[in-house]
């Protein structure tokens, strides 16, 4: 099992770690980087718990392979707050009780925030179409659609 | 496993070729990591073609557009050249997967995934798009038609691998569509479903047509019997008819938990015409 040397950027930090070439990045990030906001859901790209961007776009992160990252631009739920302050999304999340066992969280947040710097002012149904690879079995969803259109208008009056 | 980053086509071709059978083409991956996760496959190589030059272009070529390997679906929603020419392709790659999976996956992975229900490929088809090859020998272009062959099974040989899919040039007064049936709204396989391509003559008619059915037989087919039901007329109710029966009649499907044969076959009709409808809407409203 031949391992590979990857240098990448996490949260606008250089970070480097070496895995076998069949190493998920979702494996990689967690237990090499030390990054446990992605969760493993199904591992089969269907419940975006693993949610990171790369390169600015969204992706399951189980669907990509840790050495795939080599030269990427990550992004994962831990840079999202700003030191102790949150982001209008995860405040939003909190103040509108739009989680409930936490597991899918990270991985919806990273996928609104994506949203949102595409097109500030979503409808309802973009949003849950957006969010359609994102499943959560505690909510319902109406909350966390709620938390998003919240959030949106307060970050396009920010 | 190994994981490859080979610098050119043909040293990607050559690999590909001396670990047949052993060796992956990876480009986004959503169906490659999959089946290495549910252990259908062990790959002992992968190989990644994302870095070789183009795959991640969308290319202005004779009147049309070349589409690199490694263009996402988000990649091709987000090209207004080609929504604009082709929206029927960009509506069908569009449908598949969520949207971290339209960050990755590729028209070229979901033909050579060769799923019979795949989404993106009876636009393709309708479309006559072309798919340009890469193999130990050279380079060789394919009408993606005469690629699938069957369940999981593609034309490609030994070391063989798509660079990218040409979307022809087409006149004004003409456009394509695509639907497919699902019993939910999002995130699902296609029960059956239909792309249509078309050109208008100045009086409205229908000047030549390309129709494709997926999800009701071994592999997506084009279906020359239903746009030769469409050609010459004005898809008045008689003639969306009989494009729906010779349709139906290009069935062959299996039951399966997500459909009967008895529904997919009705179906497939009745995706076709309305996609048709929607086609010449569109074709009308660029001339």
């Amino acid at each position: 099992m031949k391992n590979t040397h990857v240098s990448t950027t996490v949260n606008g930090d250089a970070v480097e770690f070496v895995c076998p070439a069949e190493e998920t990045l979702l494996d990689a990030l967690r237990n090499r980087v030390g990054l446990s906001g992605a969760k493993e859901g199904c591992g089969t790209g269907d419940c975006g718990a693993c949610s990171v961007t790369m390169n600015g776009r969204l992706v399951c992160s189980c669907l990509v392979l840790g050495v795939e990252a080599e030269g990427a631009e990550i992004t994962t739920i831990e840079g999202m707050a700003d030191g102790e302050a949150l982001h209008p999304l995860q405040q939003s999340f909190i103040d509108h009780a739009a989680l409930q066992c936490g597991v899918c969280t990270p991985g919806i947040l990273v996928a609104a925030k994506n949203l949102l710097e595409r097109n500030p002012d979503p409808t309802d149904t973009e949003i849950r179409y957006w969010l359609a690879g994102n499943l959560c079995r505690c909510t319902g969803y109406d909350k966390i659609i709620k938390a998003v259109q919240i959030a949106a208008a307060e970050m396009r009056g920010a | 496993m190994q994981y490859m980053k080979p610098q050119t086509a043909n040293e990607a071709a050559v690999l590909l070729a001396e670990n047949a059978g052993v060796a992956r083409v990876l480009a986004g991956g959503t169906d490659l990591l999959v089946q290495m996760k549910a252990g259908m496959i062990e790959p002992e190589m992968v190989i990644d073609i994302k870095q070789l030059a183009g795959m991640n272009d969308i290319t202005p070529e004779d009147g049309g557009f070349r589409i690199g390997a490694a263009v996402s679906g988000q990649q091709l929603g987000e090209h207004a050249g080609v929504v604009a020419m082709w929206p029927g392709v960009v509506e069908a790659f569009e449908l598949i997967g969520s949207t971290q999976v339209q960050g990755r996956c590729t028209m070229a992975g979901n033909l050579c995934n060769g799923g019979p229900a795949a989404d993106s490929v009876p636009a393709m088809i309708a479309a006559g798009a072309v798919a340009r090859i890469e193999g130990p020998d050279g380079t060789r272009d394919c009408p993606v038609e005469d690629i699938p062959v069957g369940p999981g099974k593609i034309s490609l040989t030994k070391g063989e691998f798509i660079t990218s899919i040409m979307l022809p040039a087409r006149p004004a007064r003409a456009s394509d569509a695509y639907l497919r049936f699902i019993p939910r709204t999002e995130m699902d396989i296609a029960v059956a479903s239909a792309g249509v391509n078309l050109e208008l003559a100045e009086d409205g008619s229908v000047s030549s047509a390309r129709v494709a059915l997926g999800a009701v037989g071994p592999k997506i087919i084009l279906v020359p019997d239903a746009a030769a039901a469409i050609v010459g007329t004005k898809l008045d109710d008689g003639a969306l008819d009989a494009m729906a029966v010779a349709c139906s009649a290009a069935c062959s499907p299996i039951d399966d938990k997500r459909g009967t044969v008895e529904f997919r076959i009705q179906v497939a009709g009745v995706l076709a015409k309305r996609a048709a409808r929607i086609a010449a809407t569109r074709a009308g409203e660029k001339s």
